[in-house]
């Protein structure tokens, strides 16, 4: 059954059915609904809400739900995750698993409360200090955000790396009927022997990222990196459409990504052979099949809504095997399809 | 991390021991430092009270960052200042567990301020300890919230002064104002005695959380004579006759 939802809500409804048992926020728009539904929903529904008193505090408190081996989650949007940063740096040093969500929003500094997506950079190169990866997901419409919270928890949990999704303020806050998908029973989720729950029978368990000698700490990082390695071989989405015989293919995430599935169906009614292609994952990037994708395509414009971030990492996929311009827009304007368009033409059917 | 090894030799009867609680790891604090006795206190309750296959601790940064290596207690590794946030989401997560925190001036009192705050109004049911030595110990002696007018520190070479730097935190007396709380109280353990009345108000915080009063605080006035330059024994001495000046010993709140 379709019921309609706005994006955030529809994301903190799958956060529970995904078996979230603490949620910790700090008011910021645009993602006040995701809040407001929580704190609606999660107490009766047998979990805790918890307004905190700073983003830090509140990114602090997922830490220590997150080692007391529950399912937990924050959410915020650009200004806020910024303030998180230092509990997600932490969150992944100690192998924790949490998931947390990024409403984005026009920066630098306060900004505005348009959509945007200038976060790119501090979601998959680090954003917290050290040597570490965040498993990031781009969905592009309520039901793909809704599906994509779930399986931020699932990978979060199997890999014990903090997962983000990564939406902006105009999926947040959009409406659409959303097919949700059904609860995951508590029972179901994997136990975790790790976690802080009592040293009754066994050794002390210990979250934490702290090792002061640097060949021991050397060893846990690569362990660490491992796991990367690994989350790369087998975790990259992707989505492409009309790319079989595309000149010229759009490379896009989220919010512009669906925008651009529009400028695909408009430029082929004007018999134009472009495509899209969508990473889902922002981390791992998609890196090999958009290479693959360079062997016969010629373009590959990228769009987003920043100064180009993305952009980099489709470049260095690229490899130089094909042309790579970039259209972007700043402070939260939305370009429209036909904008865009206007954009594709310079670079095919010419 | 060395390892402390005891050995009974034939004939004698061990009167006094190490806490169950504790591990085998040799404390890593400075000679004369107080947090090897607050340590110690922390664990000796949590064996009479029989609470350690329950408890998890949060280790702060600072001097005590070692403390998962000391207990025999799950532990969590908190950022600078951010304990009594982590405690609170563990002990939401679990309310069955038995949470503390254990901190120092410049974690709690300084990067850790609004944590602190938060927790203790919101009556978080969690135990807190927080060791208040004056000083940045770890880093090497900068001055802390809690630095006395015109002590000396490596950051305030001519001693601190209080129009640039303000005055001694009374971070207690804040707490102590709060609704929240249910057991704020001051302690200091430069002679038995007051070791003594410490174990009791520790023993008292922990045992406010397993009946479900809420959140209680213990802090410990302490010495660090590493960074003021002077003998364990001046230490002592320092801590009655200086810092019990700004920061008065008793309870500032008991709510029963």
């Amino acid at each position: 059954m379709k019921v309609l939802m706005r994006g955030n809500e529809a994301m903190a409804e799958a956060a529970i059915r995904a078996g979230c048992r603490c949620y910790f926020c700090y008011p910021i728009t645009p993602q006040g609904e995701l809040v407001e539904y929580m704190a609606r929903h999660l107490p009766r529904r047998g979990g805790v809400f918890l307004q905190a008193e700073s983003e830090v505090a509140a990114i602090n408190m997922v830490y220590g739900a997150a080692a007391a081996g529950v399912r937990t989650m924050t959410s915020s949007s650009s200004p806020g995750i910024s303030l998180k940063m230092e509990g997600i740096s932490y969150l992944a040093g100690a192998r924790l698993p949490a998931v947390i969500v990024n409403v984005m929003r026009a920066g630098p500094g306060l900004g505005n409360i348009a959509p945007a997506q200038g976060d790119y950079f501090q979601a998959t190169k680090g954003g917290g200090h050290g040597d570490y990866r965040l498993i990031v997901l781009a969905p592009s419409t309520v039901q793909e955000a809704a599906e994509l919270v779930m399986l931020a928890f699932d990978l979060s949990d199997r890999y014990r790396v903090p997962a983000m999704i990564l939406a902006d303020g105009m999926l947040g806050q959009m409406m659409e009927p959303v097919e949700l998908p059904e609860p995951i029973p508590l029972e179901r989720i994997p136990p975790k022997p790790w976690a802080l729950s009592g040293a009754k029978g066994r050794d002390p368990n210990v979250a934490s990222s702290f090792d002061l000698d640097p060949h021991r700490f050397r060893e846990i990082l690569r362990a660490l990196w491992d796991v990367y390695r690994e989350i790369e071989r087998n975790e990259v989405r992707w989505e492409e459409y009309e790319t079989e015989d595309a000149e010229l293919v759009l490379v896009a995430y989220g919010t512009m990504g669906r925008i651009c599935k529009t400028v695909v169906r408009r430029a082929r009614k004007e018999g134009l052979r472009v495509g899209l292609f969508r990473p889902i994952t922002l981390w791992p990037f998609p890196s090999e099949p958009l290479r693959k994708l360079a062997s016969r395509v010629p373009v590959f414009l990228t769009v987003e809504l920043s100064a180009g971030q993305m952009w980099e990492d489709v470049r260095l996929s690229v490899e130089g095997r094909a042309k790579t311009p970039f259209y972007g827009e700043l402070g939260g304007v939305v370009p429209t399809p036909d904008e865009i368009l206007s954009e594709v033409k310079k670079h095919v059917g010419g | 991390m060395s390892v402390v090894k005891t050995e009974v030799p034939a004939g004698f009867v061990p009167v006094y021991t190490r806490p169950k609680s504790l591990s085998e790891k040799r404390f890593t604090y400075c000679p004369g430092c107080h947090h090897g006795i607050i340590t110690r206190l922390v664990a000796e309750v949590i064996d009479e009270l029989g609470i350690q296959e329950r408890t998890v601790g949060v280790a702060p940064v600072g001097c005590a960052v070692f403390l998962y290596e000391f207990f025999r207690c799950d532990f969590a590794q908190a950022a600078h200042g951010r304990a009594c946030a982590v405690a609170t989401g563990i002990k939401r997560a679990n309310p069955d567990l038995i949470v503390f925190t254990y901190q120092g001036d410049g974690d709690l009192a300084a990067i850790g301020t609004a944590e602190t705050v938060h927790a203790a109004n919101r009556g978080e049911n969690i135990t807190v300890i927080f060791v208040n030595n004056q000083i940045y110990g770890m880093t090497g002696g900068e001055m802390a919230p809690t630095t006395l007018p015109g002590m000396r520190t490596v950051t305030t070479p001519e001693g601190r002064d209080v129009r640039l730097t303000g005055y001694p935190l009374k971070m207690s007396e804040m707490l102590a104002q709060l609704d929240g709380p249910a057991y704020i109280t001051r302690q200091a353990v430069f002679d038995v005695r007051h070791v003594q009345m410490t174990k009791k108000a520790i023993l008292k915080a922990f045992r406010n959380q397993l009946e479900g009063k809420g959140f209680s605080l213990v802090e410990v006035v302490a010495s660090c004579p590493t960074n003021l330059r002077i003998t364990p024994a001046e230490g002592n001495r320092w801590v009655r006759e200086q810092a019990l000046k700004y920061f008065p010993l008793g309870d500032l709140k008991v709510r029963d």
